[in-house]
């Protein structure tokens, strides 16, 4: 039997971060009224034209610098034709032979081991409208159309759906670090097209492929790649021929389904955009954005393990979110430990956030009130229950945590006549506790404790407590004199 | 300027003058409105300059203006009628492009050039005539009706502004705004006695004149004479945040640059624009007009542009070309006409372009849509870029030897009605004198210079580096001042 492994590409379309759209000043604001951020120009109405919007233009730049990709200096705008209801013009405003940015590639770990994935190039686009489609008629909203939209062109250099899932997550990662998209993916906001074929495994050539268009989540690639890769190889194990065309993800059906064939696929007529002028970059510019990059997460994940001493794992899991990563080093900045700074995102912060599905920005605790709280637990001024306690009040309503801790009175007991009253009153209420302990049942020191810290709210130094209670349980045991 | 033009032309003053004259209150912006008024009521019917006339909007316009002069505000045009062609936008009036498919649309904004006429207090009078979506060398291709030549009617206006020349000439309007692609200001500018601005591509700001062929077209201007051209430009030039074509270069005082003279300057006289084929009345006149600079100071050269007789094909590879992508969104979803009853978009798209579209435009969509296809693309638009480059080439040469180039506008005058609509491709040809300076995004003017024994006004053209409007003005103007010595 033949093993076959897979060639896989990836078309990924990510909307920029920019206020105003690709050609014109209408908003980009997810989320308003059909048709209210639109105007002559997004619309395609008769004698309206097209300026380009420069932040679309440097965030672009700034995308191919963070994969290591050649910005040329002087790239172009064409016309790819193709009449569809949600294109306002009829043709979409794109490049075509000279993109802004080729090469590079985006490296990531995969099961532990370093994947490089080349691309071929990034360029810049416009994006069409959103049809809707009721009983009887149809309705577009023009609001997207005209957004600025990077389309990043892979090698086929993936092999597997997980292949192309954690390249995508990669993907993502570093344009946000980039600080170049949201890449929300409920609003729409990266969608990729496919690109794949199998081959007998270690073959050199590539086999036939298809394309899978407008997969808009990243799981809705990696379950159609993993049928499509399935459905090529059983059509060439049943002695077929895999045809080229384009295919469309069914998530309901759990299959693709063929939209047209390489004879029908369109003939977009690419031309050169007479509206606009080449975008010519300046080196000392490009230079100057080179310059200004910010770090990979591949690059400060190494770093957090090399100046931390982070194990691998928790910097991986910082490095993630460039602003859990940057409140992580804020943090030790501020005197925190890194381990016990790690140890409270990880958990505690990164809880919070899931809870209330925000970002850390939403959060109202500072990296200095975090390391405040991390110093008060040091101190043995408040005790771990406690902080956590603090922690939750501090992310909804901020505060700096030792004024919280003085006000409240939630200051640790330490003191051995306050704990030593503590432990007596919990002996005095539980004989039958105390007598258990004493036939031999040590367990019963650990109800014992329960109710020391239940009396002092929590408030009492355990370890203390402990030490004082085991103390007091051994001085009377029977035949041991006071 | 002869008696027969000047009865032709109606008395009425120039922009600059008409300005000038309501600002110092010797007349009313209504007065004046009216009698424009008057002139469409009373010939427009048997000339078809225009497309659509609003008289109510127009004489509210002209009283605003009366206002605006009486409470002491001022602007270089307050006032002034402009007729515009019915392919540049101008808010809350219809811009149909002479077409059906833009049936019902109204447009939302003002196009650059109006809202800087609008600025100076112009009064926007309607819409001219033109040959569909500026399709065209006689405005038969209107999908309403033909413009006919205001010095006999038996013969078209030209084209593709026909309908602004005609309004111009037969005294319709002060000024009007027109588009030149391959020569559609200066043709019919040369065909109905008027002076028609081609200015360089670039100074103009094209936003909201609905495309043809982008990289080709250039918004000009039709008036009665130099000045008001001259004039006319130096408001509507500039750079334009709103198209990255316009060049922010500096605009002079192009009325104080016309009136320089014309003693020394060189005047290159291109071989290729005097050969066979150029009808002798048309060549006469020319020369007529080049003999009186000569003599007025001027220095005539001999200039060679030896790759002219390309030009034509390159124009109609590169314009159908861009047409074809530039009308791919007159669809019937957003505006305009749309076909009723078709299932599915595709049915819609071909239903709604097929009762859409008149022939000419269909044939050079599909001739555009033919020469960009895949496997062609090299063979016919690669092609016509390089002819493009080789033209403009051909015109650095020329001007390293000469300030401005003079020749015929066509070779030949006004045809009659309906004489050349069988044959498209003598049509086409009969753009070769015009179509270069689109080609490589000179500037040109088309001055009249005489008539035909049959009594059609003649045009000479002036051609000009890219930005040397200044020359182009003072030799066109210096040509109008002899122009009483050398018409018969």
């Amino acid at each position: 039997m033949i093993e076959y492994e897979g060639r896989i590409g990836l078309e990924v379309h990510v909307q920029l971060r920019t206020n105003s759209k690709m050609f014109c000043g209408c908003s980009t604001q997810y989320g308003a009224p059909p048709n209210t951020q639109v105007c002559p120009v997004c619309l395609g109405y008769p004698g309206a034209m097209p300026m380009i919007n420069r932040e679309a233009v440097r965030l672009t730049v700034i995308s191919g610098l963070m994969v290591g990709a050649r910005i040329n200096r002087r790239s172009k705008f064409d016309r790819k034709s193709y009449f569809y209801p949600d294109m306002p013009k009829n043709y979409q405003i794109s490049q075509y032979d000279l993109p802004l940015c080729e090469g590079g590639a985006v490296v990531f770990d995969i099961d532990g081991v370093e994947k490089t994935v080349r691309l071929a190039r990034i360029h810049l686009e416009e994006d069409v409208a959103k049809s809707f489609h009721f009983a009887g008629a149809s309705g577009i909203d023009f609001n997207r159309a005209g957004v600025p939209l990077m389309e990043i062109v892979s090698m086929p250099d993936l092999s597997t759906p997980d292949e192309a899932l954690a390249y995508l997550l990669a993907l993502k990662e570093l344009l946000m670090y980039a600080g170049v998209s949201d890449c929300n993916l409920e609003e729409g906001n990266i969608r990729c097209d496919v690109n794949c074929s199998v081959r007998p495994k270690g073959g050199s050539d590539l086999g036939t492929k298809t394309e899978i268009k407008n997969l808009n989540t990243f799981k809705g690639v990696q379950h159609a790649l993993q049928h499509e890769l399935a459905r090529q190889i059983s059509v060439l194990e049943a002695g077929g021929r895999i045809v080229q065309e384009t295919r469309r993800w069914d998530m309901d059906a759990g299959a693709t389904f063929s939209m047209r064939t390489k004879e029908d696929a369109h003939d977009y007529r690419y031309f050169p955009e007479p509206d606009l002028l080449p975008v010519e970059l300046d080196d000392a510019v490009v230079e100057q954005w080179r310059a200004a990059l910010p770090e990979t997460p591949r690059a400060r994940r190494a770093r957090f393990r090399d100046e931390y001493g982070l194990p691998a794992y928790d910097a991986g899991v910082l490095a993630a979110d460039h602003e859990v990563a940057d409140f992580f080093e804020a943090t030790v900045r501020h005197g925190a430990s890194p381990k016990a700074a790690s140890n409270w995102i990880m958990t505690e912060m990164l809880r919070r956030m899931s809870e209330k599905s925000a970002a850390v920005s939403a959060l109202k605790i500072t990296p200095e009130a975090l390391a405040g709280l991390i110093g008060l637990v040091d101190r043995k001024t408040i005790n771990q229950a406690t902080a956590k306690e603090l922690f939750d009040e501090i992310c909804d309503r901020g505060g700096d945590p030792a004024a919280l801790a003085r006000e409240r009175g939630l200051g640790q007991i330490s003191d051995s006549a306050e704990l030593e009253k503590l432990v007596g009153k919990a002996m005095a209420e539980n004989p039958e506790s105390v007598a258990d302990y004493r036939r031999g049942k040590t367990a019963a020191a650990k109800f014992l404790m329960g109710c020391i810290m239940r009396m002092s709210r929590g408030r009492a130094d355990p370890r203390e407590a402990q030490r004082i209670l085991e103390e007091r349980l051994r001085i009377d045991l029977p035949g041991n004199a006071r | 300027m002869p008696a027969e033009m000047r009865k032709k032309l109606g008395d009425l003053p120039n922009a600059a003058d008409a300005a000038a004259a309501i600002r110092a209150g010797k007349t009313s912006s209504e007065e004046l409105v009216r009698e424009v008024l008057r002139r469409i009521e009373t010939h427009d019917s048997g000339i078809g300059a225009y497309l659509s006339v609003d008289p109510d909007s127009a004489l509210e316009q002209a009283r605003q203006a009366d206002r605006a002069v009486r409470e002491g505000r001022s602007g270089r045009l307050l006032g002034v009628p402009i007729a515009v062609k019915d392919n540049i936008n101008v808010r809350g009036q219809p811009c149909g492009c002479a077409s059906a498919i833009l049936k019902g649309y109204v447009s939302p904004y003002d196009a650059t050039v109006i809202a800087r006429l609008r600025a100076e207090g112009a009064v926007f009078l309607g819409r001219t005539n033109m040959d569909e979506f500026a399709m065209g060398s006689s405005t038969e291709n209107s999908a309403f009706h033909p413009t006919r030549n205001p010095w006999n009617a038996e013969h078209v206006a030209g084209g593709s502004s026909g309908g602004s020349a005609a309004a111009v000439a037969g005294g319709e309007a002060v000024a009007a705004l027109g588009s030149d692609t391959g020569g559609s200001v200066r043709q019919p500018a040369s065909f109905c006695g008027c002076v028609g601005l081609k200015p360089s591509y670039g100074r103009v700001s094209r936003y909201g004149l609905t495309a043809y062929a982008s990289s080709l077209d250039q918004i000009g201007t039709l008036t009665r004479d130099v000045r008001d051209a001259a004039f006319l430009l130096k408001i509507i030039a500039g750079a334009d945040g709103m198209d990255a074509t316009c060049l922010d270069r500096p605009v002079p005082d192009y009325e104080a640059e016309a009136e320089a003279g014309c003693v020394g300057m060189r005047i290159g006289l291109p071989k290729e624009y005097f050969v066979a084929g150029i009808d002798p009345d048309v060549e006469a006149a020319v020369r007529r007009a080049a003999a009186a600079l000569a003599s007025g100071g001027a220095e005539l050269v001999e200039v060679s542009l030896p790759h002219t007789r390309y030009a034509v094909a390159a124009y109609y590879v590169l314009a159908t070309a861009e047409a074809s992508a530039n009308l791919a969104r007159y669809d019937g979803v957003r505006y305009g006409l749309r076909a009723q009853g078709a299932a599915t978009p595709e049915e819609m798209y071909r239903r709604t372009r097929a009762a859409g579209f008149g022939t000419e435009v269909k044939r050079r969509i599909i001739l555009g849509t033919f020469v960009l296809s895949s496997g062609y693309y090299d063979a016919y638009y690669l092609t016509a870029q390089k002819v493009r480059s080789v033209i403009r080439r051909d015109f650095d040469e020329a001007f390293a030897r000469c300030d401005v180039i003079l020749a015929p506008v066509t070779p030949a005058p006004a045809f009659r009605l309906g004489e050349m609509v069988a044959d498209p491709l003598r049509m086409y040809l009969s753009d070769i004198l015009t179509v270069p300076a689109n080609l490589a995004g000179i500037c040109g003017i088309s001055v009249p210079c005489g008539f035909t024994p049959g009594g059609l006004p003649v045009g000479a053209q002036f051609l000009a580096p890219a930005f040397a409007e200044g020359a182009l003005f003072r030799a066109a103007r210096a040509c109008e001042n002899l122009r009483g010595s050398f018409t018969r």
